[in-house]
């Protein structure tokens, strides 16, 4: 504003600063709320579209032909879920696993709370795992084998991630010192009945 | 400017902030005695911003596709339907774009129904005329092209018939349709080649008009509804005795108009964007079908003054081309205005009752073409549409001869004010 | 001169007033208002136009649970209900899926000459009153290769897939020949005349619904939308006031 009181045809002498003051900021204020609720219909815009949220919804897979040791992978919102059913054995490897691990108890969130122990798993037979590595999103590739050449002789089974080299066991936690911080992630999944799994929704609370 | 400290001093030393600022908002002296039609100027740029904001959300779902997708629709139509239905808010955000072409255009004419009546036009404001008829024409090739997307009926239909006007032009018409087309009817090709001028090339243009117009305006000044320059009479510190300075006066006054701006216009979006088939067109939510035209044919209202025209025009020598000539004249001849009228007065207020009576001639003469270009084609129709095509060119002819000897009241020296 | 300014609006005012006078030339010219806030209307149109209705047509712009949740229908019962399409891998649509036909686009082209159009607009383009004209518009005509006609829409290619609801019924036409003025009941459907009326109002209650599923919100939104600018217009007109008391 200017320092002239008078100035073209603008005569400022009889002004009352607070009334403006108040009455200006009032319309900032009622203003600013108007462009917030304006923002809000347009961001929320670029939220997932009801296209995506049914391509993303809940996928049933039959697991009643999955033979010990086999993996089969199924798309859960665009990414690959495997479901491992694990041997007797490997299960019974799993705690021998523990002291070359970054997180053994899978402490970090990394799964629902359900799937939170030893096995990580709702059924101990059943590995439930989003097939993206959580270091930079590749897909690591499933080695059931034990002790091959490439990996070494403690290798117990697990999953191996070739872009950068990361190790996972058969539970998909993560081995200490590889470039992955963190275990592989379990989704939200529950049993419909003993032969189908439903990924992306969690069991219902009794 | 002073010496400054802090931020501001520090952006002043290297860019022209507050300068430029002052220059156009803060020290810009404007006339005291703005009415109603004021607002019109402010009103477009705040449907500007809006198309643009509102178009990028729609760019970023919408699929310029003119081939059919599983369900036998068009990808284009069905990404349209996908934006109302399944992104979150889609509707409203398309309703904004939508109804905003038409308020675009209410707007724009309105603001150019002022410039005719205040003679705002008239020098030194040649050139910001010339600019907003750049915007003018800019904004029809915009809406026309934009209208395509939707790939409805009524988007293949008009896109259709407009082009085949440059099929009327003596000797190259024919090459010339084809090559707009990028094929022998409107087609994929087409229709994305509309989207991106519609999208970006168009916008950038309009806006660098826009941009010039504004430059021009604060440079000369603004003119007001007595048509007296206010720059004549100035106090001491060289400040125009009749001006206040655009913010805060105009600023708040401004945001007043265009709060009732947008009650009237978010009343459309809310429970009328159809606006009983003007604004969106029932058969526009057909999709385009080449095989098959709609029983009637109608550009969106804003055009319709035009179509009016040119279907008004008889063939001549077997050619539809004077129909065109007369159609795009009808906006040419607007350019010439400034030197068209040749009187000094600006204001239709101190102008003589000829002038008053052929202004009103001419804008009433707008409003029935526009009407009767909505309308199927009749015999009353088009001897309505003759008639109006005559006053509307006639007015410029009247207004050269009526400028020369006019007899004018004396012009105040000072506005008029409460 | 004021004259002449009269003589146009008088012509600009004539051709509105002869429309008026003119027009209605098909029968039944009924009209019907939608009312999107009858959810039991609305449910009982989707009911009908799954079961009468998606067998050649599609509303592939509509999902099922979108529908379910807009209509008040439990989803489990939707799904039960309203889900008969099995799609390409052979299993019954999810909730989540678009409302398609189980007819391709192809096929109903070979059956019918033209593909059925897909419905999710048609109360859009249509509008209400002729879709409500049109349903109730088939009578015989042992000419047409389908046995009925429609006294909205000369030539349908659409069969009278109600006619067990309805009945069938005989054109009455004007003395020149050309309008149907009427109809003349030659065979009693299911439903009486009442009936069959509220069950055509539902389904293009549902139509209508369908072209335009956001309307209750954009209309919601709409008042909240004016009041907020009703209250700020009031401050803006204040704050105007406020500063323009310094122009002399």
């Amino acid at each position: 504003m200017s320092d002239l009181n008078q100035r073209g045809s603008i005569d400022q002498s009889a002004l009352d600063v607070n009334r403006r003051r108040f009455l200006t900021n009032t319309a900032i204020v009622v203003g600013g709320v108007g462009v917030v609720g304006l923002v809000v219909p347009f961001a929320s815009t670029m939220a997932p579209s009801a296209r995506a949220r049914a391509a993303g919804a809940p996928v049933e897979v039959d697991i009643s032909k999955l033979e010990p040791g086999q993996k089969v992978t199924v798309e859960w919102r665009g990414k690959p879920v495997w479901i491992v059913r694990r041997t007797e054995q490997s299960l019974a490897d799993l705690p021998s696993l523990d002291g070359i691990l970054a997180d053994p108890n899978s402490d970090m969130a990394q799964q629902p709370a359900y799937a939170q122990n030893a096995t990580r798993a709702v059924k101990d037979e059943y590995m439930v795992l989003v097939g993206v590595c959580t270091h930079l999103g590749c897909s690591p590739t499933f080695r059931p084998e034990l002790a091959p050449d490439d990996l070494g002789a403690d290798w117990k089974g697990g999953f191996f991630c070739p872009c950068h080299g990361s190790k996972f066991d058969i539970a998909g936690r993560v081995y200490a010192g590889v470039p992955a911080p963190t275990n592989l992630v379990v989704p939200p999944h529950r049993y419909a009945s003993d032969t189908v799994v439903v990924i992306g929704e969690d069991p219902e609370v009794a | 400017m002073s010496q400054q400290n802090g931020i501001m001093g520090w952006i002043n030393d290297r860019f022209p902030l507050t300068e430029t600022l002052e220059y156009h908002v803060t020290r810009y002296y404007a006339p005291k005695n703005f009415n109603f039609w004021y607002y019109f100027g402010i009103l477009s740029s705040v449907v500007l911003v809006m198309q643009i904001v509102t178009g990028i959300v729609l760019t970023m779902n919408y699929k310029p596709d003119g081939f059919h997708n599983v369900n036998g629709i068009p990808g284009a139509f069905a990404s349209v339907e996908y934006i109302m239905r399944e992104v979150d808010w889609g509707w409203f955000v398309r309703y904004m774009h939508s109804t905003g072409a038409s308020a675009f255009f209410v707007v724009v004419y309105l603001h150019m129904l002022r410039g005719l009546m205040y003679g705002s036009y008239k020098k030194p404001r040649e050139l910001i005329w010339i600019f907003g008829m750049l915007i003018y024409l800019c904004l029809m090739a915009e809406a026309f092209m934009g209208y395509l997307l939707p790939w409805g009926q009524m988007s293949f239909w008009g896109a259709q018939v407009i082009v085949n006007l440059f099929n009327t032009i003596p000797f190259v018409g024919e090459a010339l349709s084809v090559w707009v087309r990028g094929d022998y009817v409107i087609s994929d090709a087409t229709l994305n080649r509309f989207f991106a001028f519609h999208v970006i090339a168009l916008p950038l243009v309009l806006i660098g008009l826009v941009v010039f117009h504004l430059v021009a305006l604060h440079h000369v000044g603004s003119n007001n509804p007595d048509g007296v320059d206010i720059k004549k009479h100035k106090d001491a510190n060289g400040i125009p005795l009749d001006g206040i300075e655009f913010h805060p006066y105009y600023t708040v006054k401004d945001t007043f108009g265009v709060v009732v701006f947008l009650a009237v216009f978010f009343a459309v979006v809310s429970f009328a964007p159809e606006m009983g088939g003007y604004f969106l067109e029932h058969a526009n939510f057909v999709p385009a079908d080449p095989l098959k035209t709609p029983e009637h044919i109608a550009p969106v209202w804003y055009f319709t003054p035009f179509y009016a025209m040119l279907r008004a025009t008889p063939p001549m020598f077997g050619s539809a081309f004077p129909g065109v000539i007369v159609m795009f004249g009808a906006i040419a001849v607007l350019f010439f205005l400034p030197w068209l009228d040749r009187n000094e007065t600006r204001s239709i207020r101190y102008r003589s009752k000829a002038f008053k009576i052929w202004l009103w001639l001419f804008v009433v003469s707008f409003v029935i073409l526009g009407y009767y270009g909505i309308q199927a084609p009749s015999t009353f129709g088009t001897i309505m549409s003759r008639i109006c095509t005559l006053i509307y060119f006639g007015y410029f002819v009247a207004i050269w001869f009526i400028s020369g000897n006019e007899k004018t009241q004396p012009v105040p020296d000072r506005v008029t004010y409460k | 001169m004021k004259k002449m300014i009269k003589a146009f609006a008088i012509a600009l005012l004539l051709p509105v007033t002869a429309f008026a006078a003119g027009g209605g030339a098909t029968y039944p010219h009924d009209g019907m208002s939608a009312d999107h806030g009858n959810k039991s209307s609305l449910q009982r149109g989707a009911r009908n136009f799954v079961n009468y209705c998606m067998g050649c047509h599609g509303a592939s712009y509509m999902r099922y649970n979108r529908l379910a949740a807009d209509l008040g229908i439990p989803e489990d019962l939707a799904v039960d209900n309203l889900i008969f399409r099995v799609n390409e891998k052979g299993e019954r649509e999810k909730v989540g899926s678009l409302m398609r036909t189980s007819m391709t686009p192809d096929y109903g082209k070979q059956v019918f000459g033209v593909t059925p159009p897909d419905l999710s607009l048609i109360a859009r383009s249509r509008g209400v009153d002729w879709l409500y004209n049109y349903l109730r518009g088939f009578h015989q005509d042992e000419s047409r290769p389908l046995g009925f006609d429609n006294s909205v829409f000369k030539g349908v290619g659409m069969p009278h897939v109600l006619w067990e609801l309805e009945g069938v019924k005989k054109a009455v036409y004007d003395e020149a020949g050309t309008h149907v003025v009427g109809f003349e009941t030659v065979t009693e459907g299911k439903l009486s005349k009442m009936e069959y009326d509220s069950f055509v109002y539902d389904l293009v209650n549902f139509l209508d619904y369908l072209g335009e599923p956001y309307k209750a919100d954009r209309q919601r939104v709409g008042v909240y939308i004016l009041i907020f600018l009703f209250l700020f217009g009031i401050v803006a007109y204040a704050l105007k006031a406020e500063y323009w008391r310094d122009v002399k």
